[in-house]
């Protein structure tokens, strides 16, 4: 038999087929002829005819060869054949892309999976900040028409006094009054919050209240799910037990859906209430941030509070209202309207204790429509700036893991490049060769964005939770809307041109014969292609310099805030919030009350000290008022907070008494008021005397009398409200002597036993004394660092960030020094062969990555000192330009970076010139 | 005798539409091909091994058939083509195309022997 394999092949040869498809076709084509020489031979023919036969048919008109040639040439080009049904060239393409995208990052499993994971940390950490902003900022409220609900504000009135509570806008008085004299709106509402307490005695059990006037449910839209829903005839002054309201969560909660909650009653601070109806699951209020439980009538306020009732107060601040526009109206058409009515509602409304300068001021307030859509929030008003900061810098984590990838896809490319040489010179197109490379990259960042926008369903339930603490939990809706899936697969897109459109460019932008010449290496050895890389490891650093010094700054903001000196002492003290007001004690007795009460807690096994006071220190809570004192005959008028204080406070605190004496039990209501008051406030009232013994006014407006308070010691200075807050002047002022003492005080108790053990004693104790006591407790130490949750979330977050992006900057650094090294082996080999030590070509490295890092640290520098501005106001204890954290900053990215450089340039120096050479 | 003037006409217009009715049954080799072609046609069409595999492999790059080498028992190692889905619409398209040309033709020279 002739060797027809041989004669197909030579054929063959000049088609520059595949190879496992060449064999293919031979094997096929000498099989075919073979049978055709044994058929001739058959039919009688010689072997020499036979033979000389079959040849001829191989080789007639050349028809074999170009045949093949065309058909290799169309599948070069891709087209589709015309004629062929079904899919169009585009989408044929697409599929054959997506199949050959797969099966390439299969086989590059390392690099698909370290690309895919960093990603989805990217992209997971930009969705989920971006998903609480959604909820916090640009979500609309869950209820019918959300764009026509305008808020009803006082934009001029900057200074109000007197009762303040939440969103602090409107007085009832001065609600009822727009309430009937508005005409923006269709209809309007009034709304405020309160903390009810469920517990008739024992252990509070809180639930959030909301006081709703009658239209709060008909103007927002919403519909009960069961039974009905407070209305206008609700809401009558002196409404008798009130109807109430409570929400979904709430009806699951306490009243397993039961369909009985209707009709029955509740007891809201031991009062008892009517529930009427449920509201839907949606339905979380107006206010962002936050959900209720219960809602009751505006009316029932005085009901529920008794004495501390500010229905009826003008100086009562609790109050926000709401209007739905009427249709055709706008803002600025309601806003005129309301500026029109403004002044008779004030001059009705003026707060009798206003002095004649605050009613002034008062009487020429202007009322004014803002949008109302979105709710209101004191979340959107804390968090809004640090929650858009924290995008940008999660933004610029993904823009370094994007600089990474693009560096490693680079590395890809070169690497590839004889394969895109090849297939260039084959005839395929420079934009289908780009369509597929760039379908490898949108295949990583559609995966990865699918697995960060997973990520980020986690990652945003703990953020929120960063945003509550335990006795107060935030609440946000946090369903997956069109917005964060846009944002998500915006990224994606985005990402994808980041880091694979320049690879992509550079692959194709090779001339093949260059790539074909320069062997094994690849073109990409040449001095402008690695320029790209060196701009990418550059930028790296730069960007991760300013995430690091931003790390830096709120991670010591936070240490500094941590490791101040309040001027107390806050471990071992448990703060215990009790109200007796249920036992209905007459004001006189309630006194003596407390100081039993006290005497029974410090008798307990344990407890060092007890005191009681009517603001726990750094809590976030305050009393000020103004004080009137006269000093080297000049007076002087200002703000000064207050706290009242038994004897012992000082000793429970652990402050300093400076000069004079502590409160004690001779300080009664027969004896003259006292007070002990902190250096500030010496500082400021008494400037340059001896305040012992002197007396100071508090002015509680042009009807009230002034008291006097004789000063009888001085303490250290203490935070008051926080610890950010500066010192403020402080006067301490004896419980024992309040015209009106208060039922409902802190017991800060200093044990030295574990707080769990204090607990439970205190608790026997109260239960003791009577069980109608309610009473909750908190450790000071972690109630004090929940008034830190901003700063928390801030150095957590940007810590974790300045990680991130250092770990990413090392890695892109190590990837171009090695790359570096492996480019330039055969040179190294020379110069080692000509001489050089092993010491000299680890410095010619080192010089590099040093020179890459400098220039790196230096443009990160100014970008951070540039980026820092913007976080100045989040800071405390440092200034946004500290040079001591720009310092560090760019030394530990220095000695990170450099140290990851080494180990390329070590390897680099142990280069065997002999073997280096013989690879050339 | 052969026609090779027939041969060329009929090869350029109906050579695909021919592979795809010999493999819509069951899966054949090129020689299979080739030898029923020359039976079936009483030697009237034939294809040798330089026509038949640049159309089979034209058709195979298509979708239309699909190649596949296939070890039998106690046979030689052969490539055996079977008719893909889109092969089956791509043929029964072509043999209407057909059907109806051939019956225009048959009109059109009935009339001029009438």
């Amino acid at each position: 038999m002739p060797d027809f394999r041989e004669e197909v092949r030579k054929r063959m040869a000049r088609l520059n087929l595949e190879p496992t498809r060449e064999a293919s076709i031979v094997e096929e084509v000498a099989l075919h002829m073979e049978d055709r020489y044994r058929d001739l031979l058959a039919q009688g023919n010689g072997a020499e005819q036979a033979q000389a036969t079959v040849l001829a048919e191989l080789d007639q008109d050349d028809r074999l060869t170009r045949g093949l040639r065309e058909i290799e040439r169309q599948a070069r080009s891709d087209a589709e054949p015309p004629g062929a049904p079904g899919f169009g060239p585009f989408t044929a393409n697409l599929w054959k892309d997506v199949r050959y995208s797969i099966r390439a990052l299969r086989l590059n499993a390392g690099f698909s999976i370290i690309a895919i994971l960093s990603l989805a940390l990217g992209i997971g950490a930009n969705t989920a900040i971006f998903q609480l902003l959604d909820a916090v900022r640009l979500r609309t409220l869950p209820v019918k028409n959300p764009g026509e609900l305008a808020q009803i504000r006082i934009p001029n009135l900057l200074s109000r006094t007197g009762h303040m509570e939440h969103h602090d806008e409107l007085s009832n008085p001065l609600w009822e009054q727009i309430r009937d004299h508005q005409q923006a709106f269709s209809g309007a509402f009034a709304w405020g919050t309160a903390t009810f307490n469920l517990a008739t005695g024992g252990e509070a059990r809180p639930a959030y209240g909301l006081w709703v006037s009658g239209d709060f449910f008909r103007v927002l839209g919403v519909q009960p799910i069961l039974g009905r829903l407070i209305t206008a005839d609700d809401d009558q002054h002196g409404c008798g037990t009130p109807a109430t309201v409570i929400s979904y969560s709430f009806w699951q909660r306490e009243y397993g859906a039961a369909s009985s909650a209707i009709g029955s009653t509740l007891k809201i601070d031991n009062r008892q209430v009517e529930v009427i109806g449920v509201t839907p699951a949606s339905f979380f209020g107006v206010d962002v941030g936050h959900s209720f439980d219960v809602a009751l009538p505006l009316c029932a306020e005085p009901f529920i509070e008794g004495e501390g009732s500010v229905f009826a107060r003008r100086d009562g601040w609790w109050l926000d209202a709401i209007g739905r526009l009427k249709p055709g109206w706008s803002l600025e058409k309601a806003t005129n309207q309301l500026e029109s009515i403004s002044p008779g509602i004030f001059e009705a409304t003026v707060p009798p204790t206003y002095d004649p300068e605050q009613a002034k001021e008062y009487r020429a307030a202007k009322l004014g429509a803002s949008p109302g859509g979105s709710g209101l929030s004191d979340l959107r008003q804390a968090y809004e700036n640090p929650l858009w900061l924290l995008l940008a810098l999660a933004g610029t984590v993904l823009l370094i893991a994007c600089a990474n990838l693009a560096n490693l896809t680079l590395a890809r490319a070169s690497a590839r490049e004889r394969e895109t040489a090849v297939r260039l010179a084959l005839g395929a197109s420079r934009l289908r060769l780009m369509q597929q490379v760039l379908m490898e990259s949108l295949l990583l960042a559609v995966t990865g964005a699918i697995a960060g926008a997973l990520l980020a369903q986690i990652l945003t339930r703990v953020l929120v939770s960063f945003l509550g603490t335990q006795s107060n939990r935030a609440f946000l809706d946090l369903t997956f809307d069109w917005r964060v899936l846009a944002f998500t697969a915006g990224l994606a897109v985005l990402t994808c041109l980041l880091f694979g459109l320049a690879p992509a460019l550079r692959a194709t932008g090779t001339s093949p014969a260059a790539s074909m010449k320069a062997g094994g290496r690849g073109a990409s050895a040449d001095r402008q292609h690695f320029g790209v890389r060196r701009i990418l490891v550059v930028t790296q650093v730069a960007l991760s310099l300013t995430l690091i010094v931003g790390a830096l700054l709120f991670v010591r903001t936070f240490q500094n805030l941590l490791s101040l000196d309040p001027g107390f002492q806050m471990s071992g003290v448990l703060a215990a919030y009790i109200d007796i007001s249920p036992l209905q004690l007459p004001v006189g007795q309630r006194t003596p009350f407390k100081k039993d009460l006290l005497e029974r807690v410090r008798a307990i096994p344990g407890i060092e000290s007890a005191a009681e006071a009517s603001v726990a220190p750094a809590t976030g809570n305050w009393w000020n008022d103004t004080v009137l004192s006269s000093a080297s005959g000049q007076q002087v008028r200002g703000t000064a907070f207050f706290n009242n204080v038994s004897p012992g406070f000082f000793k429970t605190m652990r402050t300093e008494l400076l000069h004079g004496r502590d409160v004690n039990d001779s300080d009664s209501l027969s004896s003259p008021a006292v007070a002990v008051v902190n250096e500030t406030f010496v500082r400021k009232f008494l400037p340059g005397t001896d305040p012992l013994g002197k007396p100071f006014h508090v002015d509680l407006g042009p009807t009230k009398p002034q008291p006097v308070y004789q000063i009888i010691g001085v303490v250290r200075d203490t935070k008051y409200r926080s610890l950010r807050q500066l010192i403020v002047p402080v006067a301490y002022l004896a419980a024992a002597q309040a015209k009106d003492p208060d039922p409902s005080p802190v017991l800060l108790v200093r044990s030295n036993i574990s707080m769990d053990a204090t607990r439970s004693s205190l608790e026997h104790a109260i239960r003791n004394v009577s069980p109608a006591i309610t009473f909750y407790f908190t450790v000071l130490q972690t109630e004090v660092r929940d008034t830190l949750l901003r700063e928390r979330l801030m150095a957590s977050l940007s810590g974790f960030f300045g990680f991130l992006a250092a770990l990413l900057a090392t890695i892109g650094l190590y990837g171009v020094i090695s790359y570096m090294v492996i480019r330039r082996r055969s040179e190294i080999g020379i110069r080692m062969a000509l001489g050089a030590d092993r010491s000299r070509v680890l410095r010619l490295i080192m010089r590099e990555a040093a020179m890459l890092l400098a220039i790196g640290l230096g443009a990160g520098t100014i970008l951070a000192l540039l980026a820092a501005k913007a976080a100045a106001s989040l800071l405390f204890g440092l200034k946004a330009r500290d040079p001591g954290t720009f310092v560090w900053a760019v030394s530990l990215l220095a000695i990170v970076s450099l140290a990851a450089s080494a180990l390329p340039a070590y390897r680099a120096a142990r280069v065997d010139p002999l073997d280096a050479l013989r690879n050339e | 005798m052969k026609n090779p003037m027939l041969d060329r006409e009929l090869k350029r217009g109906s050579a695909e539409l021919l592979i795809l009715s010999l493999v819509e049954v069951r899966p054949r080799h090129g020689y299979e091909m080739s030898k029923l072609i020359e039976s079936r046609s009483d030697g009237a069409v034939r294809f040798n091994v330089a026509s038949l595999y640049p159309l089979l492999y034209r058709l195979e790059k298509r979708g239309w058939i699909e190649g596949r080498w296939v070890d039998k028992a106690e046979q030689r190692r052969r490539r055996y083509y079977r008719l893909t889905a889109q092969g089956k619409k791509v043929l029964r398209a072509q043999r209407n195309a057909w059907q109806t040309f051939v019956a225009a033709i048959n009109r059109i020279t009935e009339i001029e022997n009438a």
